[in-house]
């Protein structure tokens, strides 16, 4: 029984993977991840991600204390943190994010503040949703793992 | 004795050449991790520092890698400064230069000296494509 949940976890998983990699949330980079995960470093992905998460939520406060700034002209700030927020989150497979931060990127470049504004509020929305389904995504895996843990010694009776 | 002293002679050069190491520079603590978890995975003894004046600082301690994994923007010294400082060390390491910043400042940094230019993040069969040619090299 217990094993048959484990197994139905399992699938959850894999339909929630497959149903962000469909929504362009995720690419193959979050694979490679998984790929770094064995026995020595049994929780790399989740320990990398609660990184992103945390690097991730200082970069957006930052990006909206300077544009929310009655003075604001330091452009160059802003790029310099989306230079992070891009390779953190092309790191982890971020696809939309990246692709957010990229469109963010050039309206600075261009010095356009409401274009900033306009992608910073798309970007916290973005990076709001992938939190959410990467932790949904975890708390599957950990329901799996306890599952399938418990399901271990009733088969050794 | 003399021919098994000899073959183990040439199983140790053999395995030194394999053994290659590597140097992580990235202000990034996310991806410090990635990239020494594909290093590991690849068998490469690695050592990650948080930004350009660590990797010369590192050189001047002796230390010495065969492939330095150079991000451009940090703090204290970029990857341009640093790359520029270690080539003029006589440093001879494979740099790579690893980054998500646009064309144009590709070309500043390649001018700085780097072999090769990489789009963060480097996946596994990129870095596997890096050691190969180093390992050739060696």
């Amino acid at each position: 029984m217990l094993g048959f949940g484990a197994d139905l976890l399992w699938a959850d998983m894999n339909r929630l993977l497959a149903f962000l990699f469909h929504q362009g949330v995720l690419d193959e980079q979050f694979l490679q991840l998984q790929q770094l995960q064995d026995h020595t470093s049994p929780n790399f992905v989740s320990e990398v991600v609660n990184i992103y998460f945390h690097e991730s939520e200082k970069l957006l406060n930052n990006l909206r204390s300077l544009l929310m700034e009655r003075e604001f002209s330091d452009y160059k700030k802003i790029e310099i943190h989306l230079n992070q927020f891009i390779g953190s989150s092309s790191s982890i497979g971020a696809k939309r994010v990246t692709s957010v931060c990229i469109a963010f990127r050039a309206a600075s470049e261009q010095d356009n503040r409401a274009g900033c504004l306009r992608a910073l509020e798309m970007l916290e929305h973005e990076y709001c949703y992938l939190k959410n389904k990467l932790h949904e995504l975890f708390q599957i895996e950990q329901q799996r793992a306890l599952a399938a843990g418990v399901r271990y010694p009733m088969q050794h009776q | 004795m003399g021919n098994q002293e000899k073959g183990k002679g040439l199983m140790e050069s053999q395995n030194s050449a394999d053994k290659l190491t590597a140097l992580v520079v990235d202000d990034d603590k996310l991806v410090r991790m990635i990239h020494q978890g594909l290093l590991k995975r690849a068998g490469v003894k690695n050592e990650a520092v948080k930004n350009g004046k660590e990797a010369v600082d590192i050189h001047y301690s002796g230390q010495r890698f065969d492939i330095i994994l150079m991000d451009k923007e940090m703090p204290i010294m970029t990857g341009i400064e640093a790359t520029k400082k270690l080539r003029s060390m006589g440093i001879l390491s494979k740099i790579i230069g690893v980054s998500s910043c646009t064309e144009a400042k590709k070309q500043e940094f390649l001018k700085a000296g780097i072999d090769d230019y990489q789009v963060k993040p480097l996946t596994i069969g990129v870095l596997n494509s890096i050691l190969e040619v180093v390992k050739a090299r060696k």
